[in-house]
């Protein structure tokens, strides 16, 4: 049974038409990709599921329509969304900013004990934790909106490009967090323009152009798809 | 200034230093007024009455845009509703003599309403579009107030309303001077308690609001509206609340006001009192409550003590008068901000970064 279900789901900004017939489903524990090029509509796409922008067609989560839910409403139900640009509290610290992420949840206990697992899954956030949120590194504050999406204890995690102004080796790092938030049982929706790094760390994959979705498939399938190694991994026909 | 920050962080720890503290503070509170009268003047006693109002009123501006950081240029207003309120419900203009402690959560109420009035339309606007629209509510009210004496007469006009009720407390008129024990009291003076008591109040009431659900709401609205919202922040209601919430405040105060004043007109809330409040908040520090105290107390008395000291020295100096206290304040302000600006952006006394360490809630 399907977590997340899209239904013809469409997004304009006046008369662009920045996503149209999107429909796409997301398994309870899966990992799924949404790749392709820049101005594809990709972002449009997430941000009309996490309710951050109007959209036509339906959203239903966890067996509940959430078409007409704002923003904090859809959070209430279990999505989390790390914006792109990551939208960190700049003078709050990483602490504050951390627990802010689980502005929703009432049960101290439970929090404090999240908050232990988030400082152990970054290392680097622990010890920052004292320092203001806009005196981070790129690297970090991705670290730190993925760690506070996380406070929230969400159902589904949204990540939008979160490999976006970042050196390769700190992108090689996120990742590698990702998987391991994967694999600890989080279901993940990810936005993303890195097709490799995307397509090796999901379980499934949806590719879009200009607006629509074009390919879907299991992520392994499509990294050895032509179609795929030829427009998104840079790799002419071998 | 972060000696004096570690300084009160050690006191704080210590808690019977703490009690030392608080006991001195209270003496000091209740026989501040005594030192006034008997050194400088009786006339500084009501001056001190009038800072501990204007603080009221700059604590209520801190919350809508300290907190969660809403420009807002047309916050007298509410002290505008709050002084008609009570002006109209204990003066001979309708003949109406309510209890004060009717007419307070009265003022207050309506204020609130006001405040959301003035908050639902505005809710998509930040920063600088927010400001000009606040602006022009400030000044519709005062319009409003002006205008009000045809074809109905409600506010009198620019005229203004007169013999408006004192706070009267078992039958003892609190503005005319009292003796108990063999003390004489001013009415003056007698405000003055009443204030220092409902300003404690008013810094309590924010300081818990800060550290609440809904001060921590405020904070990630004024940070960033996305990311609160994407953390389950209904951002709309928390909006309205801290309008709400400023506005209360304000109303508070401006009961307080018409009732020491006796007389309120729509001359004592234009545009300058507005922004006169503002300041209070942004050069006293803004978002931190004791930072916005003392930028109230500090612009309230430091233009009265210019004004009694002003002429006495340029004649002591020149023999003669050359520039008027009034210009001379406005000049001083000026190079105040300017220098407060420059030497100390964030305000003078602004609030620590909190780092929180441990597992505090």
């Amino acid at each position: 049974m399907s977590y997340l279900s899209v239904e013809s789901l469409g997004v304009s900004y006046g008369a662009i038409k920045a996503a149209r017939g999107v429909s796409l489903s997301i398994k309870e524990g899966e990992t799924v990709a949404l790749i392709g090029s820049n101005g594809a509509g990709k972002s449009s796409t997430l941000n009309a599921i996490a309710g951050l922008i109007g959209h036509t067609g339906k959203v239903g989560f966890d067996g509940i329509d959430m078409s007409s839910f704002p923003v904090h409403k859809r959070a209430a139900k279990g999505l989390a969304l790390v914006p792109e640009g990551r939208g960190i509290l700049g003078r709050l610290t990483v602490d504050e900013n951390l627990r802010m992420g689980a502005y929703l949840r009432v049960d101290r206990k439970s929090i404090a004990v999240d908050l232990l697992r988030i400082y152990e899954l970054f290392p680097r956030l622990r010890e920052r934790r004292g320092q203001t949120g806009g005196t981070l590194s790129g690297g970090e504050q991705q670290m730190l909106a993925i760690g506070r999406a996380l406070m929230a204890s969400p159902k589904l995690l949204l990540l939008d490009e979160p490999s976006m102004g970042l050196a390769p080796l700190m992108v090689e790092k996120i990742f590698e967090v990702i998987r391991e938030i994967s694999s600890s049982g989080v279901t993940i929706f990810l936005v993303e323009q890195n097709a490799r790094l995307a397509l090796e760390s999901s379980n499934r994959a949806y590719v879009m152009e200009s607006g629509e979705l074009t390919m879907e498939g299991d992520s392994q399938e499509l990294l050895r798809s032509s179609k795929v190694r030829e427009s998104y991994l840079g790799e002419l026909n071998s | 200034m972060s000696i004096i920050s570690k300084g009160i962080e050690k006191i704080r720890s210590n808690k019977r230093i703490l009690f030392i503290g608080y006991v001195l503070l209270g003496i000091a509170l209740v026989s501040l007024p005594f030192l006034l009268s008997n050194t400088v003047g009786r006339t500084w006693v009501r001056i001190l009455d009038f800072a501990l109002i204007y603080a009221m009123l700059a604590l209520g501006l801190n919350i809508v845009v300290g907190f969660a950081g809403l420009l807002d240029l047309g916050y007298i207003a509410f002290y505008a509703v709050g002084a008609y309120a009570w002006a109209l419900l204990a003066s001979p203009q309708f003949g109406l003599h309510l209890p004060f402690w009717a007419i307070l959560p009265i003022g207050a109420g309506v204020a609130a309403i006001f405040g959301i009035l003035l908050g639902a339309p505005t809710l998509r606007l930040r920063g600088d579009y927010l400001a000009i629209v606040t602006l022009g509510f400030g000044e519709i009210i005062r319009i409003f107030l002006n205008n009000l004496d045809h074809p109905v007469n409600v506010t009198n006009g620019p005229i203004g309303i007169n013999k408006i009720d004192p706070i009267v407390i078992a039958g003892a008129d609190l503005t005319r001077t009292h003796e108990i024990l063999g003390i004489q009291f001013s009415g003056a003076h007698i405000y003055y308690y009443v204030l220092v008591l409902l300003l404690m109040i008013t810094v309590l009431i924010c300081v818990r609001l800060e550290n609440s659900r809904l001060g921590r709401a405020w904070i990630a609205v004024r940070e960033d509206e996305l990311a609160a919202q994407a953390m389950g922040i209904n951002t709309r209601n928390v909006k309205l609340l801290a309008f709400a919430l400023g506005a209360t405040f304000g109303g508070v105060a401006g009961g307080l006001f018409a009732s020491l004043q006796g007389f309120v007109s729509p001359e004592s809330f234009v545009l300058l009192e507005s922004i006169m409040v503002l300041c209070m908040v942004v050069l006293g520090g803004m978002g931190h409550i004791f930072g916005v105290l003392l930028g109230a107390l500090l612009l309230t008395t430091l233009p009265e003590i210019l004004r009694s000291t002003a002429s006495p020295i340029q004649e002591s100096l020149f023999g003669a008068v050359y520039i008027d206290p009034e210009a001379l304040r406005m000049l001083l302000f000026g190079l105040a901000l300017i220098l407060v600006m420059l030497v100390r952006p964030t305000g003078l006394w602004p609030g620590t970064t909190r780092k929180q360490l441990g597992n505090k809630g």
